[in-house]
Formats: C-alpha cells, sequence, structure tokens
C-alpha cells in the first residue's frame, strides 16, 4: 500500500524511524570491536587489539565444555523437535481431522507461557523423577518444549501453500502414502524444513532459563555459563563469546532469509 | 469408427453410498461400464458426481456397497493399489520434477527398467502431441500443455481405467472445445475405460458413449448421449440437457391433452402417477403463420399464440411465444435466409407446429 | 426401458459380501485414525508431559503448606511482605513503561514498513529482523558495555558537556528499561505490520477522495483500523515484560528484582517449594488474564469496523 504523501513531508518520519532503526541495530554490534580489545577494560572504542579473549575462550575448559553441551544438545533438539513438528503439522494439514485446530493451538501454546514457568515446572518434575537433571536428556526434552511452536508456524505456513492434491496424484500412480510424502511433498516443502530445522537449534543454543533451572556444572549450557560470568564476574572474554554468539545467531536466519527471497522472486517471475 | 482394442475390462459398481452424517452425497449407486466405453458422470454442483469418483479412485472411503473392477472387489483397496489413471482438475503436476519425470513418475513406482521407462515415456508424449517435451519445467507450460501432460502421465503405466475430474474446467472456451475431440480420440485410440466428471452437458454430449445424469446423490438416467437428448424421463434432465419449455398435460379418454387439444404422440403414453409434462425443445418446434393452413392432423401438433420477444443470438434466433393456453414457449430457428424471408415480427400472431414424433412426455418431478 | 438405477437386483454380489466390504472400509478407517494418532502422540506428548504437567503440578504444590496440609499460606506469603508486594508494584511498572515506549518506538516502524516500496521495505525489514533473531544474551551485554560508567554514552555525555560526570545507567531501572525496550521492540513491530499491511489502501484514497489531509485520514481512517494489531501487540509485549529474566537480572544488576527472579530465587530462599510455586501460579494467572483481555479486546475492536 504506497500512499500519495510526498517524502518531503514525511521527512521526520524517515528520521524517526532511522534512529530507531540505529538504535536497534548498532548497538550489538559493539561487542565485535571490544571483544578484539588488548586490555581487561571493556571500553570502546578498545585502546588496542588482541586475539586474546579468543584465546582465552578457545582455551578455558569452561567455555569449550559448555560450548560442546550447547552444541550437542541443540542438535539433538533440532532433530527431536522437526521430526515431531513435522509428523504432527503434515497430519493437522490434513483437513478431515476432527481436533486440528485444538492441537494445533495446544502445540503452539508454550510461546505464550514464560519460560520461567516452563523452567521451574519442569525442575520440579526432574527432581522428583531422578535421572534427568544434568543430562544431556533432560536438557534436550526440556528445549523441546520451547521450539517446537517454532517448527510447528513454520510448517503450518509451508503446508498451507502446498497443494494436497499433489500427494492424491501420487498415490493414484501408485505411491503408498509413505513414498508420496517422500517423493511428492517434501521436496516441495524442504525450505520450510531446513527453516524449522534452523529455528529449533538455534532457539536451543539461545535457550538460558530452562537450562539454567535443569543442568549446572558440567552439564551447563553455553548461555548458562555466559549468563553465570555476566552476572558475577564480568570478563572480556565474554566479548569474544558474545561475538561469537552473535555471528551464530544472526547470520544463519539472515542467509536463509535472503535464498528465500531470492526463491521467491525468482518463482515470481516464472509464475504462469 | 476405428477399432478398439477390447484390452480394457468393465467397472460394476453396485449400491455405492457415502454419508456425512445425515448429508446423504451419494444414496444407492449402481451401474456398469462397458469395455472401452467413456462414460461422463454428469450433474450439477453437489449432486455427488465428484464423491463418486472419488470412492472409486479410493480417495473417499464409501459408507456401504461395493466396487469392482474386472470382477475384483477393490472398495477396501488404498488408491495406490487400484491400478487407475486419474487426472485432477487442476492437473497437480509435479513442480519440482520435468515434464519427462512427471511422466516417469508412475513407471518408477513399478520399478520399470531404464530403458522401457524412456520408451513408454516417449510414446505417451507423442501420444498427446508434445512429444520432445521431456526436459521442459512445468511452469513453462500453458494450460492446454499441462492438461495434456497430466493424460500422458495417467496413462503411461497402462491402468486399467482412466478417470477423469472435470478435466476441461480450468480451460477457456476455445479450448475447451478442441479438447473435447482430442480426448475423444486419445480415447478412440488407447481403447481405454474411461469415467470423466463434468457439469457441462455439452461437453459430456461431446465426449462420451454413454452418460449417467446424477441429481442429488441419486442416479437419475443414464443412457447414450441421443438417448438422454431424445428420451429424457423427468423435467431436471430435459432441462439440464440441452434447452426445453414444459407444458402441463392432463389425462383424458382420448389421451394426453394440453387445455382442452389432445396431443399426439409417436407411441402410446401409458398414464402414470405424477405430473406430466409435454417436453418441447426448441429446435424442433417451426414457426408458421398463423393465418396459413396448419397442415396438422394426426401427424403434428399445433399450437398458435402470440411472438413476444426475438433474440439474435448468432447462429440461430431464440423466439419467445406466450401460447393461447397461457404458457410461454421458445423456439429456436437457425439463421437461413430461406427462414429470414417470412420472418415473423414481435406482437404477431403465430402456430407452432411439433411433428408427431417429436412429442414427448417427461415426469414432472425426477 | 430399464432404468438401472431404480432397482440393482445385487446381481452376483450377494449380502454376504456387502458385510464383508463394510467391515472391511472399517478396518481401513481404524487404521487411518491409528496412523494420524502415532504421528502427532510425539508432539503432544512432549508439550503435556513437559509443560501442561509440571504446570499442574506447581498448581498442587502451591496450595500446600510448610506442614504438608492444604492451605493457601504460600499465596499470603507474597501479599503479606513488603518487599514482594514491591516486586509486584515494579514488575507491573517496569511492564507498562517498557511497552508504552515500544508503541512509541515501534508504531511509526511498522507504519513505515507498510508503507514502503517492496525493495525499500525488504531492507528496512532486515534491519528489524537481525537484532530480532539475535540472541537476547548478546544484547543485554552490548548495552552493558554501553551503558556503563566509562562506557560510550557516558563519555559522550561528559564530552558533550551534558553532564559534568558520569551518571549510573546499569544496575537500575533505566538500563533495565533501555535493555528490555531494545528486546521488545521488533515483537511490537511484527504482529503491528502484518494487521497494517491487510488494512486495504483503497480506504485512505477514498477519504482522501473525499476531501480528508493525510493528516486526518490517517488519524481517522488509519490507526483506528490498525487498533486489532496495535493492542495485540501491546498485550504480548507487556506479557513477556512480566516473565521476562535475563535482561532484569543483569542490567539490573541485583537492585531490580521482577518476578521472574524472584521465582528463581524462592527455590532455594524457603524449605520448601511452595512459594517458588505459588509464585509462578500467580505468575501464570497474570498472564492468562492478559491474553484473555487481549483476545476479547481484539476482537470487540475487529468487530467494530
Amino acid at each position: 500500500m504506497e500512499s500519495y504523501v510526498s517524502h518531503r513531508d514525511r521527512l521526520w518520519l524517515y528520521i524517526f524511524v532511522g534512529l530507531v532503526i540505529f538504535y536497534l541495530v548498532v548497538p550489538m554490534l559493539i561487542v565485535i570491536p571490544v571483544s578484539f580489545s588488548s586490555t581487561t577494560a571493556m571500553t570502546f572504542p578498545p585502546r588496542g587489539w588482541s586475539l586474546r579473549w579468543y584465546e582465552a575462550f578457545f582455551g578455558e575448559q569452561k567455555w569449550i565444555g559448555s560450548l560442546w553441551v550447547s552444541l550437542r544438545v541443540a542438535t539433538l533438539t533440532m532433530i527431536v523437535t522437526t521430526l515431531a513438528g513435522v509428523a504432527a503439522s503434515y497430519t493437522l494439514h490434513q483437513s478431515s481431522f476432527r481436533l486440528s485446530e485444538t492441537i494445533r493451538a495446544t502445540l503452539i501454546s508454550p510461546l505464550a507461557v514464560p519460560s520461567i514457568l516452563i523452567g521451574v515446572g519442569i525442575f520440579f518434575v526432574y527432581a522428583r523423577i531422578g535421572g534427568l537433571l544434568n543430562t544431556t536428556a533432560g536438557l534436550v526434552l526440556g528445549h523441546s518444549v520451547v521450539a517446537l511452536p517454532f517448527v510447528m508456524l513454520t510448517m503450518s505456513a509451508g503446508f498451507s501453500s502446498f497443494d494436497m492434491s499433489q500427494e492424491m496424484v501420487a498415490r493414484s500412480l501408485g505411491a503408498n502414502r509413505f513414498k508420496a510424502f517422500v517423493t511428492v511433498t517434501l521436496p516441495q516443502v524442504k525450505f520450510s524444513v531446513a527453516t524449522s530445522m534452523l529455528l529449533s537449534f538455534l532457539v536451543s543454543f539461545d535457550e538460558l532459563i530452562i537450562s539454567l533451572m535443569v543442568a549446572s556444572g558440567p552439564m551447563s549450557t553455553l548461555s548458562r555459563v555466559t549468563f553465570a560470568t555476566l552476572r558475577d564476574d564480568v570478563d572480556p572474554t565474554l566479548a569474544a563469546v558474545s561475538t561469537l554468539m552473535l555471528i551464530v545467531t544472526s547470520v544463519p536466519p539472515l542467509l536463509l532469509h535472503l535464498y528465500a527471497s531470492r526463491v521467491r522472486a525468482r518463482n515470481g517471475r516464472n509464475a504462469g | 469408427m476405428t477399432e478398439r482394442k477390447t484390452s480394457a475390462l468393465p467397472v460394476q459398481v453396485q449400491m455405492l453410498s457415502k454419508h456425512f452424517g445425515t448429508v446423504r452425497a451419494v444414496e444407492d449407486v449402481s451401474f456398469d461400464i462397458r469395455a472401452g466405453e467413456l462414460l461422463t458422470l454428469l450433474g450439477p454442483s453437489g449432486s455427488g458426481k465428484t464423491t463418486l469418483l472419488m470412492m472409486i479412485a479410493g480417495f473417499s472411503r464409501p459408507t456401504r456397497g461395493s466396487i469392482r473392477i474386472a470382477d475384483q472387489e477393490i472398495v477396501h483397496l488404498p488408491p495406490h493399489k487400484r491400478n487407475i489413471g486419474m487426472v485432477f482438475q487442476n492437473y497437480a503436476l509435479f513442480p519440482h520434477m520435468t515434464v519427462g519425470e512427471n511422466v516417469a513418475y508412475p513407471l518408477r513406482l513399478r520399478r520399470f527398467g531404464r530403458s522401457e521407462i524412456e520408451d513408454r515415456t516417449r510414446r505417451a508424449l507423442d501420444m498427446v502431441q508434445l512429444g520432445g517435451y521431456g526436459a521442459r519445467r512445468i511452469n513453462e507450460l500453458s494450460g492446454g500443455q499441462r492438461q495434456r501432460i497430466a493424460l500422458a502421465r495417467a496413462i503411461v503405466f497402462e491402468p486399467r481405467i482412466l478417470l477423469m475430474d472435470e478435466p476441461l474446467s480450468a480451460l477457456d472456451k476455445h479450448l475447451r472445445e478442441a479438447m473435447q475431440i482430442e480426448i475423444r480420440q486419445l480415447h478412440d485410440r488407447l481403447g481405454m475405460t474411461t469415467i470423466s466428471v463434468t457439469h457441462d452437458q455439452r461437453e459430456a454430449l461431446t465426449m462420451s458413449d454413454r452418460i449417467a445424469v446424477f441429481s442429488s446423490g441419486r442416479l437419475a438416467q443414464i443412457g447414450a448421449p441421443a438417448e438422454l437428448y431424445e428420451k429424457p424421463e423427468s423435467r431436471f434432465i430435459a432441462e439440464f440437457i440441452g434447452e426445453s419449455t414444459f407444458l402441463p398435460l392432463r389425462h383424458t379418454p382420448a389421451g394426453p391433452a394440453y387445455g382442452e387439444q389432445v396431443i399426439h404422440f409417436a407411441d402410446e403414453v401409458k398414464p402414470a402417477a405424477g405430473e406430466m409434462l409435454l417436453m418441447l425443445r426448441p429446435e424442433r418446434l417451426r414457426l408458421v403463420p398463423a393465418n396459413g393452413t396448419a397442415g396438422g392432423g394426426k401427424d403434428a401438433n399445433v399450437f398458435t399464440g402470440q411472438v413476444q420477444t426475438i433474440v439474435f443470438q448468432g447462429e440461430s434466433l431464440l423466439f419467445e411465444v406466450m401460447l393461447d393456453g397461457g404458457h410461454k414457449v421458445s423456439v429456436r430457428m437457425a439463421n437461413r435466409s430461406e427462414n429470414l424471408r417470412q420472418l415473423p415480427q414481435a406482437g404477431d400472431r403465430v402456430a407452432l407446429k411439433l411433428e408427431r414424433a417429436d412429442a414427448r412426455v417427461v415426469r414432472a418431478e425426477g | 426401458m430399464a432404468n438401472v438405477s431404480t432397482f440393482p437386483a445385487p446381481g452376483p454380489i450377494g449380502q454376504a459380501e456387502f458385510e464383508a466390504n463394510r467391515r472391511a472400509l472399517e478396518r481401513d478407517r481404524r487404521a487411518e485414525t491409528r496412523m494420524r494418532i502415532n504421528l502427532t502422540l510425539p508432539a503432544l506428548l512432549v508439550v503435556f508431559v513437559l509443560m501442561a504437567c509440571p504446570i499442574l503440578w506447581l498448581l498442587s504444590l502451591s496450595v500446600v503448606a510448610g506442614d504438608g496440609r492444604l492451605s493457601l499460606e504460600n499465596y499470603a506469603l507474597f501479599f503479606s511482605e513488603q518487599v514482594y508486594v514491591e516486586m509486584f508494584l515494579k514488575t507491573f511498572m517496569i511492564a507498562f513503561v517498557v511497552t508504552v515506549i515500544c508503541v512509541f518506538l515501534g508504531y511509526p516502524v511498522a507504519y513505515l514498513l507498510a508503507i514502503l516500496p517492496p525493495a525499500w521495505s525488504g531492507v528496512l525489514m532486515l534491519a528489524v529482523l537481525v537484532p530480532f533473531w539475535t540472541s537476547g544474551l548478546v544484547r543485554t551485554f552490548s548495552w552493558l558495555i554501553i551503558l556503563q560508567r566509562n562506557g560510550i554514552v557516558n563519555k559522550s555525555l561528559v564530552w558533550l558537556g551534558v553532564i559534568d560526570k558520569p551518571i549510573s545507567l546499569v544496575h537500575n531501572m533505566t538500563g533495565t528499561v533501555i535493555g528490555m525496550v531494545h528486546i521488545m521492540v521488533p515483537f511490537l513491530i511484527l504482529p503491528l505490520y502484518a494487521s497494517m499491511k491487510a488494512i486495504d489502501g483503497n480506504l485512505m484514497r477514498a477519504g482522501a477522495n473525499l476531501g480528508s489531509s493525510p493528516t486526518h485520514a490517517f488519524f481517522r481512517i488509519f490507526l483506528p483500523l490498525s487498533m486489532p494489531g496495535l493492542v495485540a501487540g501491546m498485550i504480548m509485549v507487556f506479557v513477556m515484560c512480566l516473565g521476562f529474566y535475563i535482561t532484569p537480572a543483569i542490567l539490573g544488576g541485583g537492585k531490580i528484582k521482577m518476578i521472574a527472579q524472584r521465582i528463581e530465587e524462592s527455590i532455594s530462599l524457603y524449605p520448601t517449594w511452595g512459594p517458588a510455586a505459588a509464585l509462578a501460579v500467580l505468575l501464570l494467572l497474570m498472564t492468562a488474564v492478559c491474553l484473555f483481555v487481549s483476545l476479547k479486546l481484539v476482537r470487540w475492536l475487529a468487530a467494530g469496523r
């Protein structure tokens, strides 16, 4: 919807929005230069340049160990939630299911619940049941709760623009349900599946509160160690960690988003 | 007619029903399809024809009944085991595969060898006159081309029967008419038993060996196009196929009559329960000037009335005539110079002549 | 002429075969239902076992007193002690302030996103999305660096002569609010943008055609139509602020304690889990009430169009 108002009349709007965007984007970039500072004071601009904080990060067990934990847990969460979410979303998409709307709402509901509640609840359950506190499985299950809604939303959008009669045709041509799904449906929603995988990985990698409640010590995730260091014992290694996290959590979605735009533009040109 | 391969096998549908709660989408439908026949399921939307097709294909589970193909009960078989070819209304071609890959898909599922696949794919594409299109992508094709690829894909594995769900509804008028004839010719060449669904009576008349007309979930009448056109059994059929206007009949000792005028029919008409109507096809009525001799007698029925409107419709003229008996009737006259010489005008009194052989009775409800 | 439809002798097919068909169809239908259940079950189990049940358990824990009796003393605790009443008030106030600032900053951005041509709005959208995707921990830490005593904000203000010596911008309410707004603004912009995009452009043009100045048309036509999306976004931001943990914990420096932090503390502070559970349930109730109000309000606003 374009407006018939001239650009000059809206100049104040452009300036205001420009300032807001500046406020949104620029501050978080400050960790990058600070991470290369040669001093322990986290000033900007840094007084000298060095890689010592990165060396500190890769050198210390607490950092490397927790990075390992986070990667492992995030990968497993990605696998679990993507499989469960794609299966559920696909089934719900077949319209003849009576309760599908209720179920879909239930699966998305964790988004509306503050994660402190989920974290505390899971903590109590684990403490009672035993065997899941401070374990990879416990972390993966906890992260899956908060990651699943993202998969459901992404796959819902993906399936909704998919024409189910293609699967029907495939079945009429001789493919059973599973083969039809794999050869016809999946290749066409593979972008949504990739997005789901990325989102669930990042949600888990970034997750703090549940990890805080459920695992500590050697099973601490990277975000938990980062948070503890931030709260108790601020240390410029944090800048290096933050830069790495910044890259990990913002670059892949950015690339995916750009790739999607290009694919969409290409399909738009070829539509006919 | 070209010689047909009788490799196709018959279909038997018995007492097939589909209920959605209290809605009876299909109710107790039974019919047979002969080998190599092209049967069209015709009816308005909501008549159950598409639901019936979906049950034959296996995508809709019947509430009860039986579907047999070549004496094999298939009603409980999943779609992929029925060996039926199907063309969907929106073609449903796989956009992530090329034309060739689309057509080869059913062959690959059946584990044909590579050279066999190439061979059959090429032949199928040739048969729909799109040979050489194998490497193209789906989004490069026009609507008519996509329809042909969908057909090629449905027949490439030589299924026992072919189903088509409103195959031409997505095409524009000219293309549709050309495709109707092409599909008919393709059918003749293949000799495959085919069931087609449509709401377009013209399409049904053009393409079919027989037409099954559906109304509110029930099979109203089944027969060859000419038969349905000439001898519809009910008002519904007479209105759905071709145009008609109707005159109410009452029974008299001398036979059915319109008001006081006894109507002459080719065969004797048995009185039946329910209201009876005289079906008048607009093109079967001939306008003669009212003052001339009627030329009636026992071989024709003559009605008198006044011309109300005349509409020019290109290849024909449509007259609306108000009969003296108080009913409005349509008359269609071919746009030929010999007709135009003595054209009645609006307001003129005219006589309408209906040959005895063209007089037909239909049930009011059906 | 024999009309095949009026009555079929069940020819070669007898009653027994019809029965067999019916049973086969039943079996098939049940198998399909089972498959559907199997496919949705894993996801449902995750949500039920790991969220619904724990929350129910929290509920049950919260109504058990220290000695095991059924009682509401855990709840009473939070309404009787001053420090907790302050916590509730402070949490609500911060949430409110953050929401209002988000609206003030976010509405113009969403508006511009909705009216810019695709190329420009794509770039602007990226500028909103990239911070949105970035880890909250990283963003909070960035503010810590920027707002600290010898951080760039203080240094610039001193250099510009606005103040004599550095003011404390972190480890207090100010820093907390700045940090939370930074995280929450995209949550307001995105749904608001979506609802603005759905507004029919012809309505504004009709207004102009009828004599409305652009400002007038905005206030009388566009703004009311964007209300449902705005209200939905506001309540979502408010609810998220209520339960927020990271930013207050870091930028509040121990002086700002919102509900989430108190919940975590209560686990180790009290001999039983009762108090922590009670506080958690209270937060859940507040969230639920806000969401319910939001639903009704949005529906009411949207229906009035």
